[in-house]
């Protein structure tokens, strides 16, 4: 350690400055140059300049690897690494940031709750996720952890007058506090078998032990407890439904698809890196939580009547598909997971953009029947909703397919025959529910008269969804191109 | 142009679904048109395959390839031997003419009826000229959506339940078989240590037996509920029944072929060992049996006359597994030549409930009777289609029964025995729906005044029954066509088949010759 603050410690840190940075410069304009609510949709553009910086460092970073053909960048005395992965996830968050800004200035206004620092809070939290992907640190992964989810603590409960929000925000916070409670208490456990906080120190010196020792085990409990609480597995999944019910919709979908990228993100961090070699203990542990989230998610779907709810549980079984790519842990597993958060990202979004237009001025919008009959009233819409239903239940050639395809090949592969049925019955199962919306726009009688919410940025943002459910579909060579390079080293 | 040809006949209906959703949905004469002449364009690029297609050729021909997903190893590939050309002819033919007989039918958002059917062929010619296993479950899926909507949204009262029956019953197959699909692209990689869909490449596999009967029964349980057999057969009777009619017509002549398709160009020749197992082979042909005679007395006893020819398409599928699982060149080229009777005989079935149901609105058998009096034409047109169905000679459904029978016996005479009986029940049920609805007085007043066939209607029923009558009078160019790819398939499945059927045992079956042109 010679210098506090080298220039490949900046050159990695670039993007988390301008995300910081933009954060608290919308909070400032917001502030001076927008006092008026009606304004307020301004600050999009200062969202997206702020994502074009940050994609802009990203892409130098992409290409300085590229061009001197190296797997990494470590800064900071090794806190952080850029490297395939992190930039991978971190093109998936940019996206999602960029594209529920895109959308919410429309449905904040409808809300009545249309206040900057919304924006402020989009960007902040995209930067504790950057830390998520990038972090090779206990401490840094935490810290980022933490970021992230304060903001969102405070976007789910952004309805201030609105029961279910505030509701839904308690909810989040007291789980999300208790579960990070676990989660740092794991750090401690492994901190104190390790004496460092890198993880890579920490991996060699869990790999130095047996894995039946008690502090391993004890460290790995404590840990996943904290990990699966964030990415929704069963049985840490009962904050779900209600924080994605309650949340503005908007957040809902950052939530499902920004959250669960970056804790996924961090998740295989942690059990490829520090816990590589407990692989034997958390396999079969994890496989038991894999086929429980897809039990639940798909079976608690069926009897679900409002829509966020749905996608709620859809979105605990789509952890649990993902959760399997990790146990079958070879090349093709870990592609299945970068691949499926990547289509994931697309689809859900989609979806969720579909509910955030029904919300109007005094139509909430949220239930399945609020669906009835929408091909006669927007059949764009509807047809749009019908990819994005398509995709997240794995029906080729849409997108959800090729992420799928991933997950069922590696559990071939690693000889995971038992996972590999259970899952793809499960896609019938999903299938049902899904089509439970699909007959209620398409089969069921017009709802209301009312047109739909539709801004330019809703509209800009359902095009760039559904353009890519269908093209990853159709033509995914180039993603998956971009996965096999950024594949875990 | 030449080499795409394949490309074309299966990109021609979804180019006209596109140009078809930029008309004005409001204009309803000019969908209307505009989807026949699609319809009719798809049936006329696909003429030429049959002109072009070589008989005397092995393998595929006109086989396009290129790279689809590299790092996945799939291609784009297409091809034809003489059971896809038959199939996808079948397919041009009975679309268009599906597509033709909507005309008064429906008249509700035309704009998407209209794109689900041109969506639907494309993936279903697909299905029939996908040489890799990827591409291939790519249409087999998409082929699902179109029909979920064309039931769900244009169908009978009970439209929701059957649709999502039929979707989650194909799909829940068709997900096992793509673990299948993944398991022989997976072995494939540890033999030969690259990674790739295409047919000709698995067939190169060489797998153990427990692994090979695995992925056999994956396969079959895509493939089973597809066709349907028995027990997989209950979502068909659902399906048929609330479906509008040119949704039956397409169901019953070219998605089940699908299933019977797979059975012949994957199960048996990337399986064979599996497929010569006795256990698999009894099992399959005692369930093809059951569904035979299952089909037959259930449909004896249906009051309602679509249902009736519903539960009559199981019995009738049944004789095309028969012949594949007689696993010998009669028996599987009268499948194939079944599958295309079974395409012309039950779509006219169909056509002909659709047409008095849309001038009465009930498919009740009893509400019918001495029809003949009151519509001639019809009554004739359905006479046909009845013996046509019933395997009357001279007509094409006995050129394939026949055939599958020979094949049967030539494997077991116990099968063959049960398939004749299924015959005769066949014969029972069809020829008293047309006594029922067709002769004696007029029972029902309602029915004085029904109109008879108008020109359009009658120019839907033409083709079929040209179609039937040559496959009935002059089979040998069909059995010409079929007798490359067949003889292929049993060489596969039983190796050195052709060496060990002696002079003696062919002079034996004389009418084989006959079919078969003098087969080796």
């Amino acid at each position: 350690m010679s210098q506090f603050y080298t220039a490949t410690d900046h050159f990695v840190l670039v993007p988390a400055i301008m995300l910081a940075l933009f954060g608290c410069a919308v909070l400032l304009f917001d502030f001076f140059l927008f006092p008026q609510a009606r304004q307020r949709k301004w600050l999009v553009a200062f969202v997206a300049l702020g994502v074009a910086f940050t994609a802009g460092a990203l892409w130098r970073q992409q290409s300085f690897l590229a061009k001197n053909a190296i797997d990494r960048l470590t800064a900071f005395d090794g806190a952080l690494v850029v490297d395939g992965f992190a930039l991978f996830f971190n093109w998936i968050f940019l996206a999602a940031s960029l594209i529920v800004a895109l959308v919410s200035y429309k449905y904040l206004e409808i809300e009545d709750e249309h206040h900057g620092e919304y924006y402020g809070l989009i960007l902040l939290a995209n930067c504790g996720m950057f830390f998520l992907a990038a972090g090779a640190d206990l401490v840094t992964l935490f810290i980022g952890l933490e970021l992230m989810a304060l903001c969102f603590y405070i976007m789910v409960g952004f309805l201030r007058s609105d029961r279910r929000s505030n509701e839904a925000a308690m909810k989040y916070l007291l789980l999300g506090a208790f579960s990070s409670g676990f989660l740092v208490y794991g750090f401690s456990v492994l901190y104190g078998i390790s004496g460092s906080t890198k993880l890579a120190d920490v991996a060699s010196a869990v790999a130095a032990r047996p894995s039946s020792d008690p502090l391993v085990i004890l460290a790995l409990v404590t840990t996943s407890v904290g990990l699966l609480f964030k990415i929704s597995a069963v049985p840490f999944h009962m904050w779900a439904p209600d924080a994605y019910e309650g949340a503005p919709t908007t957040v809902t979908a950052y939530l499902s698809v920004g959250s669960k990228a970056a804790s996924f993100a961090f998740l295989v961090r942690i059990f490829m890196g520090p816990l590589a070699s407990a692989r034997e203990i958390w396999e079969p542990a994890l496989a038991v939580i894999a086929i429980l989230s897809m039990t639940v998610g798909n079976l608690a779907a069926i009897t679900q009547s409002n829509v966020k709810r749905l996608l709620a549980y859809s979105s605990i079984s789509h952890a649990g598909y993902i959760l399997l790519g990790l146990i079958a842990g070879n090349d093709t597993g870990i592609q299945g997971v970068l691949v499926y958060v990547l289509v994931y990202t697309f689809m859900n979004l989609g979806a969720f953009l579909v509910v955030v237009a029904l919300r109007r001025k005094n139509l909430l919008g949220e239930d399945v029947d609020d669906m009835a009959g929408l091909v006669h009233k927007s059949p764009g819409y509807a047809f749009l909703m019908l990819i994005f239903l398509l995709s997240l239940a794995g029906i080729p050639p849409t997108a959800g397919f090729i992420g799928k395809y991933f997950i069922f090949l590696s559990l071939i592969q690693t000889g995971h025959y038992f996972l590999a049925v259970i899952a793809t019955l499960y896609v019938a199962v999903a299938v049902y529910y899904y089509f439970r919306i699909v007959r209620s726009m398409f089969a069921g009688q017009l709802a209301d008269q009312v047109p739909l919410a539709a801004s330019f940025g809703l509209r800009v943002a359902l095009a760039v969804t559904g353009v890519l459910t269908l093209v990853i579909g159709i033509y995914p060579q180039p993603f998956l191109s971009l996965a096999e390079i950024s594949l875990l080293r | 142009m030449n080499e795409h040809w394949l490309s074309i006949v299966l990109f021609t209906p979804l180019a006209g679904m596109l140009v078809l959703l930029f008309l004005p949905s409001s204009n309803k004469t000019l969908i209307r048109v505009w989807a026949n002449i699609a319809g009719l364009a798809g049936f006329a690029v696909s003429l030429p395959l049959v002109f072009r297609f070589d008989r005397s050729a092995e393998g595929y021909q006109m086989v396009e390839k290129a790279v689809w997903i590299p790092s996945l190893g799939v291609n784009y590939i297409l091809g034809i031997d003489g059971i896809s050309l038959l199939l996808v002819m079948l397919t041009t033919l009975v679309g268009f003419l599906a597509i033709l007989s909507s005309w008064s039918a429906v008249d509700e958002r035309l704009k998407q009826y209209y794109a689900m059917f041109l969506l639907q062929q494309t993936g279903m010619i697909g299905v029939f000229l996908a040489l890799d296993f990827f591409l291939f479950y790519v249409f087999w899926e998409v082929v699902l959506v179109p029909m979920y909507f064309i039931i769900g949204v244009w169908g009978g009262p009970r439209k929701l339940y059957a649709a999502i029956k039929f979707f989650l019953y194909t799909l829940a197959g068709s997900v096992l078989m793509l673990l299948g699909i993944l398991t022989l692209y997976f072995q494939h990689f540890r033999q030969f240590g690259f990674y790739t869909f295409e047919i000709s490449e698995l067939m190169k596999l060489q797998l153990p037996l427990d692994l090979q009967q695995w992925v056999f029964w994956a396969f079959f349980l895509g493939f089973a509920i597809k066709v349907p057999m028995f027990p997989f057969h209950t979502w068909l009777p659902d399906a048929h029944v609330e479906a509008p009619t040119a949704g039956s017509v397409v169901l019953a002549s070219v998605l089940l072929k699908m299933g019977t398709y797979g059975f012949l160009r994957f199960s048996l020749p990337l399986l064979p060992e599996a497929s010569i197992t006795p256990v698999i082979v009894q099992t399959l042909v005692w369930l093809t049996i059951i569904g035979i005679l299952y089909g037959g007395l259930v449909s004896l006893m249906q009051k309602d006359w679509k249902k009736l020819v519903a539960y009559s398409s199981v019995s009738h599928l049944g004789f095309c597994t028969l012949g594949i699982f007689a696993l010998n060149p009669n028996g599987i080229a009268g499948s194939v030549i079944q599958q295309v009777n079974h395409g012309i005989s039950t779509g006219m079935l169909f056509l002909i409930v659709g047409i008095v149901y849309e001038r009465r609105h009930t498919r009740e058998i009893k509400e019918y009777g001495g029809l003949a009096h009151v519509m001639p034409v019809y009554s004739i047109v359905f006479a046909f289609a009845m013996l046509s169905s019933a395997g009357l000679p001279l007509l094409n459904g006995f050129i394939g029964e026949f055939t599958i029978l020979q094949g049967a016996f030539e494997a077991s005479r116990t099968w063959a025995a049960f398939a004749v009986l299924g015959i005769v029940i066949g014969a029972a049920y069809l020829l008293w729906l047309y006594q029922r609805t067709m002769l004696g007085e007029v029972t029902n007043e309602k029915n004085r005044g029904l109109r008879d066939l108008n020109l359009r209607e009658l120019a839907v029923f033409a083709p079929l029954i040209a179609w039937a009558i040559w496959i009935g009078v002059y089979p040998k160019p069909y059995f010409e066509i079929l007798e490359k790819p067949v003889a292929k398939i049993v060489e596969r499945v039983r190796p050195g088949y052709f060496g060990a059927v002696s002079a003696e045992a062919r002079a034996a079956q004389p009418a084989v010759q006959a079919n078969s042109g003098g087969a080796r």
